[in-house]
Order: C-alpha cells, then sequence, then structure tokens
C-alpha cells in the first residue's frame, strides 16, 4: 500500500494528522477562557501573603459594598476538605483557619468585571497570626513539632514508604565497585502555556456545569459534588480544548470550587482565569528530592544491589503525593535487572505551594540518580556505559525485583538505534576537550493498575453510534490535552469499522454525555481507552459485516468507506442502514478496559504496578566552554519503545516534548524560594523555560515492541522519554570534561566549581 | 469602574468601534471585546508571545511584523492594520504555514500555535527560504511547552518547499530473552 492512501485512510500506524487541527490552526478551537455567556461574572481570589499562619478573623464587608460587587465567598461557605487521593483530603477551596503557603487562597470575590473584583480583593480584611514556616524537607523533619497539615499522621510526613527486596547489605558487602552518593533534584513546574480557566453556570433545574481546564473531568465531578453538598447527579464537568497540562492539571483546584459556588450564590455564570502568577502557586510540580543512592555492580557489572534513600520535599498539600513516595522507589526496577533493591522514601509537608504530578511523576529524579551512578560505577570496572545496560537487560515476559510484571520490552533496541544514530562507538571518549557524549534508560508505567478510588467499575468506558448517514460518533470520556487521543479514536474507528476517519465525531470529556474514564495522567490513555474504543468498535463492526453480508456476501472487507464482499460492493452508510433495519434500532455498542489484578504480593505492590511498561534510551550530545562552566545540549537522541505507534507523527511529537522538557530540568528549571517562603519571580520570564534557541535537536526514533495486552501492541509514550534526557546529559558532560554533576539544575556556576576542583588528569574520562 | 473611551480598531480587513476603559490592551480588546479568542492569554505580561498578531501602518502593504497585543494599548493600535490568526486563512483555505502546521503534527495543545504560526508568516513574508537558525531566532519570542520546537521547525520547512513532511518508519523490535530470574522475600521495614 502506497505511503498516501495508508494515511488517507487514517488507519492504525497512519501519520493521520490530528482531528482538530484546522481548529486550533484557524483560530476557531474553544478553549475554556474563550467562552462566554451572557451576565457571566468574573471572580478573582485573595491570597495569604504568609508562608504559615493561623487564620483568625475575615472581614469581606467593605469589598461587598464596591459598586460592581455580585457577591464574595469564604472558606465556611463550603469548608469540606478535598484531594484527588481519597486517603488524603487535606485542602479546602479557601482555608478556613489556616493557610499553607504564600499564594494558598483565602477569599473570593465576584464581580462585573476582572478589574472591579481585584479591586474588591483589596477591601477585604483579614486578620493573621503567623506561625513559623517550614521552608524544606529537612526542616519539615526537624520539627514535628510545627504542623503543617493536620493531615499528616506522624510529624510532617504525608507518606513514608520502606520496602526491602533481597538482601541489600549482603550485595553491597561482596560487591566488585560501589559509588554511593547524594543526588539533589530541584522542584520544577509545567508551565503550560494556557493557564488554569474555569466557568460555571446554573440553570433554572438547578443544575450545575463547569467547564474547567482539567485533565481529570471525572474527579473533578465527584469532588465537586461532595465539597458543594450536591447530588453527583445535578453536576456536569466539561473539558473544553485544553491548553497544556503535563500533570499541572490532573488536581481538582479551588478556582472550579469558587466559579461553582460563586454560580450557585448568584445564580449567574461565573469565570476565573488564574494569571500566570497564580499558576505558579498551583503549582503540583515536580518534588525536590534529596536521594542518598548506592549502587553495587558484581565483577562481571552486572547489578547486585541498588539502595536509595529519598527525602521528598511535597509543599503544603498532599496532592498525588500518597503515590509520589511508591513511584519515587517503585518504578526504578527496570530496564535493568537488580539483584537486590532497597528503598526508603519519605514525603514531607512544607510551607510551599503544593508539588504532585509533573510528566514522569516520582521517577524522574530517582531516574536521574541512579542512571549517573551506574555510569560511574560502570566506569570503575572499564566497562562502556552502552554496554553496561545492555548486559543488565532484564528481557521481556518478566518480573521486576518487586514484583511488577514486564510484557514487551524494546529496550536493546532502542540502544542499539541511539548507539548507531549518535555513532557512540567512533565518538564517545574521543571527542575532545570540552565535547561529549552520555547515554542513559529508563522505564515508565503504561497507566497504573489500579483506579485512584477503589471500585469494580471500568476505568474507561466508550460508547460508539452508528448513525443512518454513515457518520459514527465516538463518546468518550477520555481527555485529550494535546497529545491527540481523540484523533486516535477516529483512527481505531476508521480500522474496525472502515469508515473514513474524517466521518467520525469525537465526543470527549464530558461527564453528562460520555462514559467515564478515569483521566488522562500515568500515561494511561492510549493504552486504557483505546482498547475500551477497539472494543466498542468491533462489536459493531460484527453487526455490520453480518447485515452486509446478507448483500454482498461472506469474507467482507471494510475500508475507507465502501464494504466489499464477493458479491459486490456497498457504501458504508448503506451497511450501516442494513445493520440498523436488522437490529430493529439504532446502532450503537460499548466497550471498557477492566481493572486486571496485577502486582507484587506485598503491602505497596500494586503501586506502580501497570499493564504494560515502555521503554526508553537517550544520547546526548553536549559542549562544554571549560573556562567559563557555559555547556549546551546540542542535540539528544532519543529512542522510544512505544509498543507500536499508532500514529508515528503524535509518537514523535511526545517524544520530542518530553525530551525538550527533561533537557529543560537539566538546564535552567527551577522553583526558588526566599527565606520567607516567597516564590521568587512567579513569571515566564523569571522562571526560565527554553525557548527555541535553547532547546537541542531532538531525534526522535520509535521502536515497536508489539506489547500483547496493549491496544495493537501499542503502550505510552508521554512520559517515559522525559526521564533519560537529564542523566544522558549529566554523563556527557562528565564525557566531555570529567566532572560528575550531582545537584539540579546544571547552572554555569555549578559546572564551574566542579571544573575548578578537578584534580590533574581528570579532565576527560577515560575512554573504555 | 472606570470611564470608557472610544476606540476604533482595524481588524483583519474590517474596521471595528467599540467602548473600553482606556487601559484595554489590545488582547482584551480582541478577545473579549470582538470575540477573536484566536488571539491566546499566556502570560499578559509579553513574556510568551501567545498573543503574537501582525500589524503595519494602514497604508502600507503586506501583512506586517508581529508585535505583543498584551503589553500593547487598545487605544494606540487604532492607525494600525492587525491581523490576527482568523485573518491568515482565506475563503479558498488555509493558509499554507497553518496547513503545514496541521500536516506535520506542530500542533498539540495548540495553544501557542496562533502566535507561532502568525511570526511564522511574518518570517516566511521577509524571508522565503529561511535556514533553521533564521526559524529559530524568528520563533525565539513564541514559548511552546509541549512540542520541543522539532515539529514547529519541519512545519515552516514544509510551508517554505524545503522539505516533505517527517515520514521515518518505526524500527521493529526483536523478541528478547528473559534473564535469569532469582525470586527473593519481600521485607517491608514500616509496621
Ligand atoms: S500573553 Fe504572553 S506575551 Fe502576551
Ligand atoms: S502546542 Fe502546546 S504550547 Fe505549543
Amino acid at each position: 500500500m502506497s505511503r498516501s492512501s495508508h494515511h488517507e485512510r487514517g488507519d492504525i500506524g497512519a501519520r493521520f494528522p490530528k482531528v482538530d487541527g484546522a481548529g486550533k490552526a484557524d483560530g476557531s478551537g474553544v478553549y475554556t477562557d474563550d467562552l462566554a455567556f451572557p451576565r457571566m461574572l468574573h471572580a478573582k481570589l485573595l491570597r495569604s501573603p504568609h508562608a504559615h499562619a493561623r487564620i483568625l478573623n475575615i472581614d469581606v464587608s467593605a469589598a461587598e459594598r464596591l459598586p460592581g460587587v455580585i457577591a464574595t465567598l469564604v472558606g465556611a461557605e463550603m469548608p469540606a476538605k478535598y484531594g484527588v487521593i481519597p486517603w488524603t483530603h487535606d485542602e479546602q477551596a479557601l482555608a478556613t483557619d489556616h493557610v499553607r503557603f504564600i499564594g494558598d487562597e483565602v477569599a473570593c470575590v465576584a464581580a462585573l468585571d476582572e478589574r472591579t473584583a481585584e479591586e474588591a480583593l483589596r477591601l477585604i480584611r483579614v486578620d493573621y497570626e503567623p506561625l513559623p514556616a517550614l521552608l524544606s524537607a529537612e526542616e519539615a523533619l526537624a520539627h514535628p513539632e510545627i504542623k503543617v497539615n493536620e493531615k499528616a499522621k506522624v510529624g510532617n510526613i504525608t507518606k513514608e514508604v520502606k520496602l526491602e527486596f533481597g538482601p541489600v547489605d549482603e550485595a553491597i558487602a561482596t560487591a566488585a565497585a560501589i559509588t554511593r552518593e547524594r543526588y539533589q533534584y530541584a522542584g520544577s513546574t509545567h508551565a503550560p502555556i494556557e493557564p488554569h480557566c474555569a466557568v460555571a453556570r446554573v440553570d433554572g433545574d438547578g443544575n450545575l456545569t463547569v467547564w474547567s481546564s482539567t485533565q481529570i473531568p471525572h474527579y473533578v465531578h465527584r469532588e465537586l459534588a461532595r465539597v458543594l453538598g450536591l447530588p453527583p447527579a445535578r453536576v456536569r464537568v466539561i473539558q473544553p480544548l485544553l491548553g497544556g497540562a503535563f500533570g499541572g492539571k490532573s488536581d481538582p483546584f479551588s478556582l472550579e470550587f469558587c466559579v461553582a459556588k460563586l454560580a450557585l450564590k448568584t445564580g449567574r455564570p461565573v469565570k476565573i482565569l488564574f494569571t500566570r502568577e497564580e499558576v505558579f502557586y498551583a503549582h503540583r510540580g515536580r518534588h525536590p528530592m534529596a536521594m542518598d543512592v548506592t549502587v553495587a555492580l558484581d565483577a562481571g557489572g552486572r547489578i547486585s544491589a541498588v539502595d536509595n534513600k529519598i527525602l521528598i520535599d511535597g509543599g503544603a498539600y498532599a496532592s498525588f503525593g500518597l503515590v509520589t513516595a511508591y513511584y519515587a522507589g517503585q518504578l526504578l526496577t527496570g530496564p535493568y535487572r537488580f539483584g537486590t533493591y532497597r528503598f526508603d522514601s519519605k514525603r514531607m509537608y512544607t510551607n510551599k505551594p503544593p508539588c504532585g504530578p509533573k510528566r514522569g511523576h516520582g521517577s524522574v529524579q530517582p531516574r536521574f540518580a541512579f542512571e549517573v551512578a551506574l555510569d560511574e560505577a560502570a566506569e570503575k570496572l572499564g566497562i562502556d556505559p552502552i554496554e553496561v545496560r545492555r548486559r543488565n537487560f532484564i528481557g521481556e515476559d518478566v518480573e521486576t525485583v518487586n514484583g511488577q510484571r514486564i510484557t514487551s520490552n524494546g529496550f536493546l533496541k532502542c540502544l542499539e538505534l541511539v548507539e548507531q544514530a549518535s555513532g557512540w562507538k567512533e565518538r564517545h571518549g574521543k571527542l575532545g576537550p570540552g565535547r561529549g557524549l552520555g547515554v542513559a534508560g529508563s522505564m515508565y508505567i503504561s497507566g497504573t493498575a489500579y483506579p485512584v478510588y477503589p471500585n469494580e467499575m471500568p476505568q474507561s468506558g466508550v460508547l460508539v453510534k452508528l448513525d443512518r448517514s454513515g457518520r459514527v460518533a465516538v463518546f468518550s470520556g477520555a481527555s485529550d490535552i494535546g497529545q491527540g487521543v481523540n484523533t486516535l479514536l477516529c483512527q481505531i474507528a476508521a480500522e474496525e469499522l472502515g469508515c473514513d476517519p474524517r466521518e467520525v465525531t469525537v465526543v470527549a470529556a464530558d461527564t453528562d454525555l460520555t462514559p467515564v474514564d478515569m483521566g488522562a495522567y500515568s500515561s494511561r490513555v492510549t493504552f486504557m481507552n483505546g482498547l475500551a474504543a477497539r472494543e466498542a468498535c468491533e462489536k459493531l463492526a460484527r453487526k455490520l459485516k453480518a447485515a452486509a453480508s446478507v448483500r454482498v456476501g461472506d469474507e467482507i472487507e471494510l475500508e475507507l468507506g465502501t464494504v466489499r464482499g464477493p458479491r459486490g460492493s456497498i457504501s458504508f452508510a448503506e451497511a450501516c442502514q442494513l445493520a440498523e433495519a436488522a437490529e430493529g434500532a439504532p446502532l450503537s455498542a460499548t466497550g471498557g478496559y477492566r481493572t486486571q489484578k496485577l502486582g507484587g504480593n506485598y503491602r505497596g505492590g500494586t503501586i506502580g504496578a501497570s499493564p504494560a511498561y515502555s521503554f526508553t534510551a537517550h544520547v546526548a550530545e553536549v559542549e562544554v566552554d571549560e573556562e567559563t562552566g557555559i555547556w549546551k545540549v546540542t542535540r539528544i537522541w532519543a529512542a522510544h519503545d512505544c509498543g507500536k505507534a499508532l500514529n508515528p507523527t503524535l509518537v514523535e511529537g511526545q517524544i520530542e516534548g518530553s525530551v525538550y522538557m527533561g533537557a529543560a530540568e537539566a538546564q535552567m528549571e527551577e522553583m526558588v524560594y526566599g527565606k520567607q517562603g516567597l516564590l521568587f519571580g512567579p513569571s515566564l520570564l523569571d522562571y526560565k523555560i527554553p525557548t527555541s534557541l535553547d532547546t537541542p535537536l531532538i531525534d526522535a526514533l520509535i521502536v515497536e515492541s508489539h506489547d500483547p495486552n496493549g491496544p495493537y501492541g501499542a503502550k505510552e509514550a508521554g512520559e517515559g522519554p522525559l526521564h533519560p534526557a537529564i542523566p544522558a546529559i549529566a554523563n556527557a558532560i562528565h564525557d566531555a570534561c570529567g566532572i560528575r554533576l550531582r545537584e539540579l539544575p546544571f547552572y554555569p556556576q555549578r559546572v564551574l566549581q566542579l571544573l575548578q576542583a578537578r584534580v590533574p588528569g581528570q579532565e576527560r574520562r577515560t575512554a573504555c | 469602574m472606570s470611564d470608557s473611551v472610544l476606540i476604533r480598531l482595524f481588524v483583519n480587513g474590517e474596521e471595528h468601534a467599540l467602548a473600553a476603559p482606556p487601559q484595554r490592551t489590545l488582547l482584551e480588546a480582541l478577545r473579549y471585546d470582538l470575540q477573536l479568542t484566536g488571539s491566546k492569554q499566556g502570560c499578559d505580561k509579553g513574556d510568551c508571545g501567545a498573543c503574537t498578531v501582525l500589524v503595519r501602518e494602514r497604508s502600507a502593504t503586506g501583512r506586517g511584523e508581529p508585535i505583543l497585543a498584551c503589553i500593547t494599548l487598545a487605544q494606540d493600535a487604532q492607525d494600525l492594520a492587525i491581523i490576527t490568526i482568523e485573518g491568515l486563512a482565506t475563503p479558498a483555505g488555509l493558509d499554507p504555514i497553518q496547513q503545514a502546521f496541521a500536516d506535520c503534527g506542530a500542533l498539540q495543545c495548540g495553544f501557542c500555535q496562533p502566535g507561532m504560526m502568525l511570526s511564522a508568516r511574518a518570517l516566511l513574508d521577509r524571508c522565503e527560504r529561511p535556514s533553521l537558525p533564521q526559524i529559530q531566532d524568528a520563533l525565539s519570542g513564541n514559548l511552546c511547552r509541549c512540542t520541543g520546537y522539532t515539529k514547529i521547525y519541519e512545519a515552516i520547512q514544509v510551508a517554505a518547499g524545503l522539505r516533505e513532511p517527517s515520514s521515518r518508519a518505526p524500527v521493529s523490535s526483536e523478541k528478547a530473552l528473559p534473564s535469569d530470574q532469582v525470586a527473593y522475600a519481600v521485607k517491608e521495614l514500616l509496621p
């Protein structure tokens, strides 16, 4: 089949253009802030100026008297606590008596326009009693008597996990090479270009609709109903087009509750659009982690022990933090086989904006530490960095040391591709002063085995309806956050039903109209929603074939709008009509992703369990100016095993975006706070993110391992490829100038300090 | 609430008159008064480029140069001819830049794209066959958080007729043998 016809058909594996691409290209696509309703009010949030304080009194009376102000809102009007994880409901939409970071929400005003609302905020009087603030994980550990969040059972610990798999200390005692170092990972944030926005409207029957820039409409639906005390059947959540998320929109946020409550109070539509500064306070970004890592190799270069003690700075609320504490340990056990493994991970509450799930949730930080440590240990044994990774490859159809089941595994192929593409053999260790190559690998989940709240229902559902016009309508709860799941749904329909993918309507992420999907997090969407869609389409294809066979004979082929059989062919629409007549009712079918029992047989063994794991290898190339410490990553080759690329263009996009974001964390991104807990420079000027001039050239290479359980063999692609970028860059800098970076970001002054501390002879790593 | 002034704007070939407070930015006027919501607000401070529009003197020809609508007062834009993303396509179809962005997968969330495409359009208007460094330079004021810029470069090169969209085929991995497995007892170190 020629390339173009394959692409036209838009079936599985085609580089089919995004179905919402034209709407995004011509400016007609509707994002949340593009919505406006008659009589709509604009609301603004008042935030705490203290990192830690008790609220003694809130007086909104002066604000209420300002002309143009329609309503005010304080925490006492909806005090119920919420949180994305049912075991850690620890935040309030507006604080009632305790604020926990500079930027914590305290009160809200709805007015005729934004400026008036803002003016009214200045008239609200809040009496605070300041409390001592704990601004680092170490401080939070040292001061259990100061309670950042009452949800912590012991001191300020959100969650501690300690697990040991096999005799770690014995393995360390007999190792041939050991590295034992401390690594520091800085906190960073998602910075989606679209700020958070929510709009609420109540109709005459008391039904509430909330449009929100969320990647988890289902959880927002649940929490809204609970906090507002409304029957869930009276609440509807709709996710319009979403302008980037990366995990930063996967918690319920204060603004969603506030617009809903104000709409109920005033009977008018209400909108809140966060300013860029407020997006930084909403945060939920990468957790700062301090990691004491030991990696032991035996004489053959095999990983005999890994030990990791992890201290996590969580910020003021738990968010997904319960999971973070587990992921930091549980997701490290591939693509290499660990002889033994132990981790002790502790997430602390601190008086800073809450951390949460940023792309590669919980596992990017330990991956950095481990991959650098592995390089260093291998160097002691004189083993090439790619060779040591190959030698420790865990294989396919195996169980990891912590009891996770790995099915397909294309990691060796990934290594091979980046080795070839980068010219590793000829160039590693030989590029001359100030230039180097580094490698790293990683593994990531394709969805977590279990939903956030325990239940027996499917984790993802799809309903497909066929019209007698031949139009296919796919109703799916999944959130397209730019990754392109709506396009994949059209491709799956085209593949199974033989319809024209351009004649598919996707109705998505609307809790009134679409079946439940848990949301766009943990890289679960393509895998779980894809399987659900395929199941629904398969059922309909059977009906179509059975009905059409009467006309065109058996052995039917469905292809791009035509139903072909031995006795001729009919159009897709005709087949739909025949099938509808045979059915005696409109044609539809549903499909679901049902939770599989997975994971290790111990407490916490199910966290980190996934129906399939993706694998990645990167080689990074850097240039370091040894006089100034200024360095540049010029190119990254990234090979990613996504099982099967349902749409290679979209997969490449995910790889490229991930590599960019990883390289950004290595280069420049850090949430920096002052002594009082004030976030420095909450703007896109001061919080640096890479422009086109700072981003390396990226070569995205797709590896297909055809997973037995994924839809058409597919696994995730959105988060895994971020991980190796950071350690690959660190390892490349070592190749270039012999220093080992163990603290992020790799600011030039850090590089320079290490360069100046070099001992003679350490200028270049020894080529192996 | 502040007193309003009368503001005339010439956008996408149409003349508009609106009453707004004097501090109304061009971006607010476009988005909220004229319902031209294709121009996006990412920061409202001149840092991200999402609000980029093209402007020229009314008497001049061509499409003009990119400016940031969020840090331009609507009042100060009255003598300009403004092109927003809604004005880039013609009844005949999308502009080649828009088509290439859609075809090449340069659009992920799409939020940066109106500004990105207008900057790209201005680049191709002044330089038909830009080099990669020229492209990188022209886009350096438009932040994108999704794409790593890679497919955006590709789309611009495709629109300029410098290359075909990427078509690299995925590589299949061979079945890999499982390594030997040892099962250990798990120790839960916490009560
Ligand atoms: S909105 Fe960011 S530069 Fe104008
Ligand atoms: S496509 Fe999402 S910010 Fe550029």
